[in-house]
């Protein structure tokens, strides 16, 4: 159970951020960088698949203004990943700045920098290209052991054994295991078994990506931009540019969202070239259309689930293949796989006997796939959730019940999860508070409204995981400072999420004093600590013990000084807050002297850095019901109710992590109901804009209810795990499970427009 | 990925005869709220902007509403007037669109010069056997103006809908809250004649009318039905992006029917 | 082609392209708290007031802005300051950066419609996207101001 006697844990504090960004002060890259720069564009492919044969730039040159037009001929020949990921990268080697053989509708041609964005605009209709078009891949399902090569090159790497092959369009393969799964689903009495699609939706963050660039007093390149990864941007510029990762420094201002997107170096790498190249500081600035056909979106996955238990409900086997697409480059490919399966199939280790999860990761031609919150997991959670759905259908048996049967439970062995314990985890109760607040006994029947409407609901489960364990690395850096207040850096990046806000609690909760008194400082690759950067639910849980283990040596260090000050030793004083005190009650001396003394003849640092990393990954877990309204005679599906219970572990500021599941219900509201891709016969993607790609507004999500019912994680800071990505995982199961319930059609492919549901009921299951 | 817009020149013309003259060169544009004309990629010559023309104003006289092309959408929706002779359809129709900015950005002469396919305005003006006014070609009704071609060079000054429009129901599909209509559908009234507009086919909105008196005894379940089964056979569909044509006409059934029924309970 | 407008209250004159948005506009006279979010007049993060009238200035053009009373957020901090702290004490504000585009609609909302209802808040604020906060906490935030406005009366 959750110890509940923090001071400033588990509290709702404001955002520190909050009424500054409420006020609309300037924060963001564009807001506080100079205006004075080059204005940097790229012009991008109109093919999904071709080789530029000729590409002249001449004109283009002469507009008056402009200041450099690149082409493939003008960048380093070294390929590298843009996905923001611990060296060694599983990500592939695959991409070139520009490259001869562009790979999708949007690929980067030219670079353009000018003087004013007028005069990049007339350049870079002035460039010529001639393309020799060639075939591309677009049928993800034939992209294995294509004649047809997304990456031919002699000079792609794959640095890490992940089963890639670039001469068999493979970005990466594996099996594995526990059990004999085949017999096992032999000898269940029912066995479920589909494939569900979930397509390459856009994070759809409200700022677009966005990058200034400039050389600073030193002759280094200064990157300020929209990040949620300070260091690993460090070495990919490197890596890109092919200069010492000493002369690159990378800052980011407040984040306008990230939600995985800006895990990748999407935009960095145009205005770094120029302002390399050219010694002038530059600015690029995505509009929404390069944000939706050229950025990073989640991989589409098919994921097929084979499912199997006994009459009395009991789910003995779980079979599951993941085909994903990566798109033109490997961003992500290898990893997001790995969630479709490792964070799915956990969720039932009540009474399974075995498992197997298999995947391939394919290229094929269209913008590469990249990290979007949930990052795989949510893909596998909506294949195992309709399944297990199903299954107890067909047995007669409530889809509550059947969960409640084989949920895994606290203590228990996770053999799909890497064989990690869930040391703490409250799903349980999470379902049993989701099942009263809900009302799921009296929601769950179909009611006929009348006018052809319908109301039912529909229940799904997930987790998800906490940073990734054995890599991620989270640090900060605590010093007393003046009158006694604290500097908090941390290289973790606040994108909107709060962390900012909440790693200074956990300082405050260590140091005993209000959050007021820690000043937060981040991300910043020069100044901070190392972070791996805020991704992968990582950041409460990983870095959060950094700032726990940093406060602890800072105040040993405070009481080394205050014990000189006391002329007594060490061992005789207690660091208490606003003070240090002697253990024999006959002294004391102040924060306030202790941070003067600290200025004035001292010898010992009052900084201390900590690093952090973990060998499990505790996951979250949580339960999301959701009440529909459908229309039968037009198959229009409305949201009523929506009640998320989540276990994150102590929720270390209840208001953001509430505002974190509200917002990625929504998400996932969006993606299962609304948020379409389609390509056109070419290649290229349909919903370009904010007009065609359509996220909920205030009027489509219904209402709300959020609750917590907390474990204590043993390896986390003050009990704490993660919240961040995991809230995006139930919708779409849920809805999909509401709407198979109103009209005995599953949809195993997003979004669930209302022509899929009325033709569903007329033309029933296909 | 460049910039969308490219105006030459701007003028506030101080005219009609002004604005009129400037907009027969075939570069030059007529500004409304904007809203589509920023998105199309052709540079224009010279943004003709009428807002100097007093041609943002609503006028009742004692048969008919005189709305100014300027008339920004938000402003039909919270008229009082507009409200009590369309049983509040006028705001049915455009409180989807998008936002109440837009809206305050968007005009109503700007809604129809388009004769866009998705347009709910263009569907419920119809119903209301709306006139307008054409700076050169003067007074004519809506349903004659949508036929018109597009490369028509005049101004739109004014929209006349006459009281004696009947009594009207709007309906529209959406596969979400604030994106264009999968299909929309106003039904009208009048004298125990009815006429029915069914626009985002996807093309622009077309006019029926109740040509077999399927309604004349009286808007039944089963007169409704029949109706609707009417219109969605003689309505031609189309597919895009957000439907394909065959839905379309499901739901022409759907929503021809409501609206009927609609209009039977209203009465 | 010059302009002059009020910007804030203060008159500003300036030269302009004819096709100069009046986004790039105010945010060239130094008013960064106007924010693009997209292309196509959908996100409503560009909000201004133009003589009191809430509209996006991503598509209205600076020209036509001329003679026209302009409001930013930066012009209206106290009226705002009145509220936003209710939406901070929820942690709707998230990223922050749809908030001033959501936060100039509320204040044309409240003082259009000094006691709106849910669905009221809901409808004249549905063309201001927010991607982090799923809107809940920014409806509690309204709510709970309005609700300390009746506790004060």
């Amino acid at each position: 159970m959750a110890e509940n006697k923090f001071r400033v844990i588990n509290q709702p504090v404001r955002k520190k951020d909050a009424m500054q960004l409420l006020l609309g002060k300037p924060a963001y890259v564009d807001d506080v960088t100079p205006h004075d720069c080059l204005i940097v564009k790229v012009l991008r492919s109109p093919h999904a698949h071709a080789l530029i044969e000729e590409i002249n730039t001449d004109i283009a040159c002469k507009v008056p203004g402009i200041v450099a037009v690149y082409t493939w001929k003008d960048v380093p020949q070294k390929r590298f990943t843009m996905a923001g990921q611990t060296f060694p990268e599983p990500s592939p080697y695959d991409r070139l700045i520009l490259d001869q053989r562009v790979r999708f509708v949007g690929d980067a041609v030219a670079i353009v920098a000018g003087e004013t964005e007028k005069a990049v605009d007339k350049a870079l209709k002035l460039i010529k290209v001639k393309y020799q078009v060639l075939e591309p891949v677009l049928d993800f399902h034939t992209a294995k052991d294509n004649p047809i090569l997304v990456h031919p090159e002699e000079n792609w790497r794959s640095l890490c054994p992940v089963g890639a092959d670039n001469k068999r369009n493979l970005c990466a393969s594996e099996c594995g295991s526990h059990g004999d799964v085949d017999a096992v689903l032999a000898d269940c009495d029912e066995v479920v078994a589909h494939t569900y699609r979930v397509p390459a939706v856009n994070q759809a963050m409200m700022e677009t990506f966005r990058t200034y660039t400039e050389i600073d007093h030193y002759g280094r390149l200064h990157i300020i931009s929209s990040t949620q990864i300070v260091f690993h941007v460090r070495r990919i510029l490197a890596n890109a540019l092919d200069i010492p990762k000493s002369k690159i420094h990378v800052e980011k201002p407040r984040i306008g969202g990230g939600f995985g997107a800006k895990q990748t170096v999407v935009a960095e790498v145009y205005p770094a070239l120029v302002t390399w190249k050219t010694g002038r500081a530059a600015k690029m600035i995505y509009t929404r259309e390069e944000s939706q056909i050229a950025a990073s979106p989640r991989h589409e996955m098919e994921v097929t689930v084979r499912v199997g238990a006994n009459r009395d409900g009991t789910i003995r086997a779980m079979d599951v293949y993941t085909l994903s697409n990566t798109g033109a480059f490997g961003e992500h490919g290898p990893t997001t796989v790995g969630l479709s399966g490792h964070k799915s199939i956990p969720l039932y280790t009540g009474n399974l006997e075995a498992h197997r999860f298999a995947y391939d990761v394919v290229y094929t031609n269209y913008q590469s796939s990249g990290a979007y919150r949930g990052y795989g997991a949510t893909q596998g959670i909506f294949a195992v959730e309709c399944a297990v759905t199903e299954l107890a259908d067909r047995l007669g048996i409530d889809p509550v019940a059947i969960r409640e049967q084989n949920m895994v439970r606290e203590g228990q062995i996770m053999h799909a999860y890497y064989n990690e314990p869930a040391s703490a985890c409250a799903l349980d109760r999470c379902m049993a508070r989701c099942k009263e607040l809900f009302g799921w006994d009296e929601k769950y029947p179909v009611r006929d409204m009348g006018n052809g409407k319908v109301r039912t609901a529909g229940v799904a489960m997930a987790m998800q995981g906490s940073g990734i364990s054995g890599v991620d690395v989270g640090s900060a850096t605590i010093k007393l400072s003046d009158e006694g207040f604290y500097n908090l850096s941390i290289g973790a990046a606040d994108m909107g999420t709060g962390c900012d806000t909440i790693l200074a609690q956990m300082a405050a909760e260590c140091l005993d004093c209000p959050v007021d008194d820690i000043a937060v400082f981040g991300a910043d690759s020069d100044a901070s600590p190392y972070d791996s950067g805020s991704y992968a639910s990582s950041t409460t849980y990983v870095t959060g013990k950094a700032v726990e283990k940093a406060c602890e040596q800072l105040k040993e260090n405070i009481c080394t000084i205050a014990a000189g000050m006391l002329d007594c030793d060490v061992s005789e004083v207690e660091f208490a807050g606003k003070s240090v005190k002697k253990l024999d009650g006959t002294g004391e001396v102040s924060l306030f002297d202790i941070a003067t003394k600290s200025m004035c003849g001292n010898g010992v640092a009052v900084q201390a850095t900590a690093s952090h990393t973990s060998p499990v990954s505790p996951p979250p877990f949580m339960v999301g019901m959701v009440e529909i309204e459908l229309d039968k005679e037009t198959g229009q599906v409305d949201l009523l109710d929506y009640v998320a219970v989540v276990d994150c572990g102590t929720p270390v500021n209840p208001s953001l992590a509430r505002v974190q599941t509200e917002g990625g219900l929504v998400q996932g509201i969006g993606m299962a109901l609304f948020e379409n891709i389609q390509y056109t016969e070419k290649g290229a993607l349909v919903e370009n804009s904010f007009m065609q790609y359509k996220i909920p507004t205030r009027l489509d999500m219904g209402k709300l209810r959020v609750e917590f019912e907390s474990s204590y994680e043993p390896t986390g800071p003050f009990g704490a795990k993660s919240i961040g990505e995991i809230v995006i995982n139930t919708p779409a199961p849920a809805i999909a499970h509401a709407v198979w319930h109103a009209t005995g059609v599953w949809h195993r492919e997003l979004p669930i427009t209302p022509e899929k549901v009325l033709w569903g009921m007329q033309k029933g299951q296909v | 990925m460049g910039k969308v817009l490219s105006i030459n020149q701007y003028v506030r013309a101080q005219s009609l005869d002004e604005a009129y003259t400037l907009c027969q060169k075939k570069n030059n544009v007529v500004i409304g709220g904007m809203l589509w004309l920023k998105i199309q990629k052709r540079p224009a010559g010279t943004a003709i902007d009428l807002c100097d023309l007093g041609l943002d104003s609503i006028a009742e006289t004692e048969t008919e509403y005189r709305i100014g092309a300027m008339v920004p959408l938000r402003a039909l929706e919270m008229h009082e007037g507009l409200a009590a002779l369309t049983d509040g359809a006028m705001e049915q129709t455009v409180k989807h669109i998008v936002g109440v900015q837009f809206r305050n950005c968007a005009t109503l002469g700007g809604s129809l010069w388009g004769r866009f396919g998705f347009s709910d305005v263009l569907t419920l003006f119809l119903a209301l056997d709306a006139r307008v006014v054409l700076h050169h070609a003067g007074e004519m009704p809506l349903a004659d103006f949508a036929q018109l071609p597009r490369t028509t060079r005049d101004i739109l000054t004014e929209v006349i809908v006459p009281k004696a429009a009947g009594r009207v129901v709007y309906l529209s599909q959406r596969n979400i809250s604030t994106d264009f209509p999968v299909l929309t559908a106003a039904l009208a009234g009048r004298d125990g004649n009815y006429t029915c507009v069914i626009g985002a086919r996807p093309m622009p909105a077309a006019v029926f009318t109740d040509d077999k008196g399927i309604l004349r005894q009286g808007i039944t379940e089963d007169s409704a039905r029949a109706f609707a089964e009417d219109i969605a056979s003689r309505a031609v569909f189309g597919s895009n992006t957000r439907a394909s044509a065959d839905y379309r006409r499901e739901i022409c059934k759907v929503l021809v029917r409501r609206a009927a029924l609609a209009l039977a309970k209203e009465g | 082609m010059e302009i002059k407008l009020t910007l804030n209250g203060k008159p500003v004159s300036a030269p302009i392209d004819a096709d100069t948005l009046l986004i790039d506009f105010v945010r060239d006279h130094g008013c960064y708290s106007v924010k693009r979010g997209c292309e196509t007049a959908n996100c409503g993060l560009c909000t201004v007031l133009m003589d009191g009238t809430p509209v996006l200035s991503c598509s209205v053009l600076a020209a036509r802005a001329a003679g026209h009373h302009i409001q930013t957020l930066e012009g209206l901090q106290e009226e705002a300051a009145d509220f936003v702290g209710f939406i901070a004490d929820q942690g709707a504000e998230q990223c922050g950066f749809c908030n001033p585009g959501f936060v100039m609609n509320t204040v044309a909302l409240l003082r259009e419609n000094p006691d709106p209802t849910d669905d009221e808040i809901r409808a004249y604020l549905a063309g201001n996207l927010c991607r982090c906060s799923g809107y809940e906490g920014q409806l509690r935030g309204i709510r709970a101001y309005l609700d300390s406005r009746k506790g004060d009366a």
